[in-house]
């Protein structure tokens, strides 16, 4: 069960009509939502919709083809280099694949974003670091690994300590529970909530899994592939909180909640 | 519902021409605009825990093939020179031949070369992995600048140490033309390092060790920009290592060709008339 939010207000990231293409693919059209202060928003939809992109957007990872990215009001596409990078910080994010750095092991892992950022004594960043894998759940002994000999679960769980290692303000998550076992998707989703819990971050979730949406969502966006679209037509097709999201009468939304694939199978025969 | 997408026009030879013109630009344009950002970020000098694994690599891991690549072109030159030489019965001159030959031309390209293959092929593909599994995003998002962090250490690694490596490659080349040419083809020991020294001067040193650091810059150029510009997948990286190597390749003998030009112009300007060899 998701943990309600006293009224969220201000808003800590906004996309007003944003427009993506990679060469002449156009993946994102005139895309346009908020994220509030404190909530967690979950984004769903087929793949290839373009969500993993709307996050990186979100985050300043990518710079848009059209239209604005906003953080706390100020267009990212005015802010210097310097400040742009010291702003990213605010953010902690765990990539699809965790994204861990081969080279380096676990422990200097999760202390690169403070040997990068912090002037601290090495014995300061010993403590962050265990105390960061212990709230992912990880033993010490594990520090000294490569990601190599991690398993999947705990590949996400060290690029979750990384992320938090910063203590940042929003968290992102790509498809935080994707490949793993139940048990571990749901571990996964407990840190996603303690996470929220014990540092009130604001939190953007990519997810395709139903079970993560019930369990963590404050609100959820729904984005729809834009080459099954009209040209005219919204690419959000829903927007709205996860209870919305679960009776909604709309057949795009019903059809992904479900998982049911009739429609598309009559289309693709079609 | 499904988009209807219009009608796309027939393309012509003015459009694929056109395509090819403004692709030109913009790849040259990009790489302007990565080298100037490299270019920013060289005063930061990179610590030394990134640094010396990546000189070690470049450097260490280099010497063996570099050493054999240096042997075998200074006995190469020895046997293939031998023979013209001795028709004009000036066989004793071969050491100028062979160290001229290494110091100038063949030992900085061929050396180049052979580390285009082996290091350039190397940060194109480990660049390109970390752009496909997301790792340079996580760089950027920690508050680290890619550029910085990735391609700054891997350039003056190459920028230092592929001199150095051809200056061993001259000098192991020099040793192999004189064991062959000494020991094999019995040419005088004497007559063999007294042309050497008249031939080879500071400025011949100077300009093979000249082009050889405008190579290691190029490689590491080459290489990051193409890890950096990777496509999707194992197809991707294997595409981004293989023009790392082609487009090096491709810059070391341009750059050798001008650069040959600029210092024969050099030479004139200080020394007058034409080079000796």
């Amino acid at each position: 069960m998701s943990i309600p939010i006293s009224e969220p207000s201000s808003t800590v990231l906004e996309l007003r009509h944003v427009s993506q293409r990679f060469g002449t693919q156009s993946v994102l059209r005139d895309v346009s939502f908020q994220v509030r202060v404190g909530e967690t928003l979950v984004l769903i939809g087929e793949s290839g919709c373009g969500k993993s992109v709307t996050t990186k957007l979100l985050a300043g990872l990518l710079n848009p083809t059209q239209g604005n990215v906003l953080w706390d009001g100020r267009s990212v596409s005015t802010l210097p280099n310097v400040e742009l990078r010291r702003q990213r910080l605010r953010f902690g994010y765990l990539f699809q694949g965790a994204a861990l750095f081969d080279s380096l092991d676990v422990f200097e892992n999760v202390a690169f974003g403070l040997r990068e950022n912090r002037r601290l004594r090495e014995a300061e960043v010993r403590d962050i670091v265990h105390q960061r894998l212990k709230d992912v759940g990880l033993p010490t002994a594990t520090a000294t690994k490569r990601p190599s000999e991690l398993s999947g679960g705990m590949k996400k769980r060290v690029g979750l300590a990384r992320a938090l290692a910063l203590s940042p303000e929003v968290m992102f998550y790509d498809e935080p529970t994707t490949g793993l076992d139940p048990v571990m998707s749901d571990v996964i989703n407990e840190l996603i909530l303690r996470t929220r819990e014990r540092q009130s971050v604001t939190s953007v979730v990519v997810t395709h899994d139903m079970h993560t949406v019930r369990r963590v969502a404050d609100r959820v966006v729904m984005l729809y592939p834009l080459n099954r679209l009209g040209p005219n037509e919204s690419q959000i097709v829903f927007e709205g909180t996860a209870a919305e999201a679960f009776t909604s009468d709309d057949e795009r939304v019903s059809d992904f909640i479900r998982g049911d694939a009739t429609r598309r199978v009559q289309e693709m025969a079609a | 519902m499904s988009a209807v997408l219009p009608k796309q026009p027939a393309r012509t030879l003015i459009h694929e021409v056109g395509r090819v013109v403004i692709d030109g630009v913009v790849a040259v344009g990009d790489l302007s605009g990565f080298i100037s950002r490299m270019i920013s970020q060289l005063p930061r000098m990179p610590r030394g825990k990134v640094l010396w694994p990546i000189m070690h690599d470049v450097g260490v891991q280099s010497l063996p093939v570099i050493l054999v690549t240096g042997l075998f072109i200074g006995m190469v030159l020895a046997i293939q020179t031998y023979d013209t030489l001795r028709m004009m019965h000036v066989e004793s001159r071969l050491g100028s031949v062979i160290n001229v030959s290494l110091v100038k031309e063949l030992g900085p390209v061929l050396a180049a070369t052979m580390l285009a293959g082996r290091i350039g092929s190397r940060i194109a593909a480990e660049i390109g992995t970390m752009r496909v599994t997301e790792q340079i995003d996580a760089l950027q998002a920690l508050g680290a600048d890619p550029i910085g962090y990735l391609v700054v250490p891997r350039f003056l690694a190459c920028f230092w140490l592929i001199p150095t490596l051809t200056i061993l490659a001259d000098a192991i080349g020099m040793l192999g033309g004189w064991m062959l040419s000494v020991h094999a083809l019995g040419i005088s020991e004497h007559y063999y390092w007294y042309y050497s020294d008249g031939y080879v001067t500071a400025f011949d040193v100077l300009s093979g060790v000249a082009k050889s650091l405008s190579f290691g810059a190029a490689i590491a150029i080459i290489a990051c920009h193409r890890g950096f510009h990777c496509g999707a997948g194992a197809e991707g990286v294997g595409r981004a290592a293989t023009e790392a190597f082609v487009y090096s390749f491709i810059a070391i003998l341009a750059l050798d060709f001008l650069l040959g030009v600029a210092f024969l112009h050099l030479y004139r300007l200080l020394y007058g008339g034409m080079m000796l060899v």
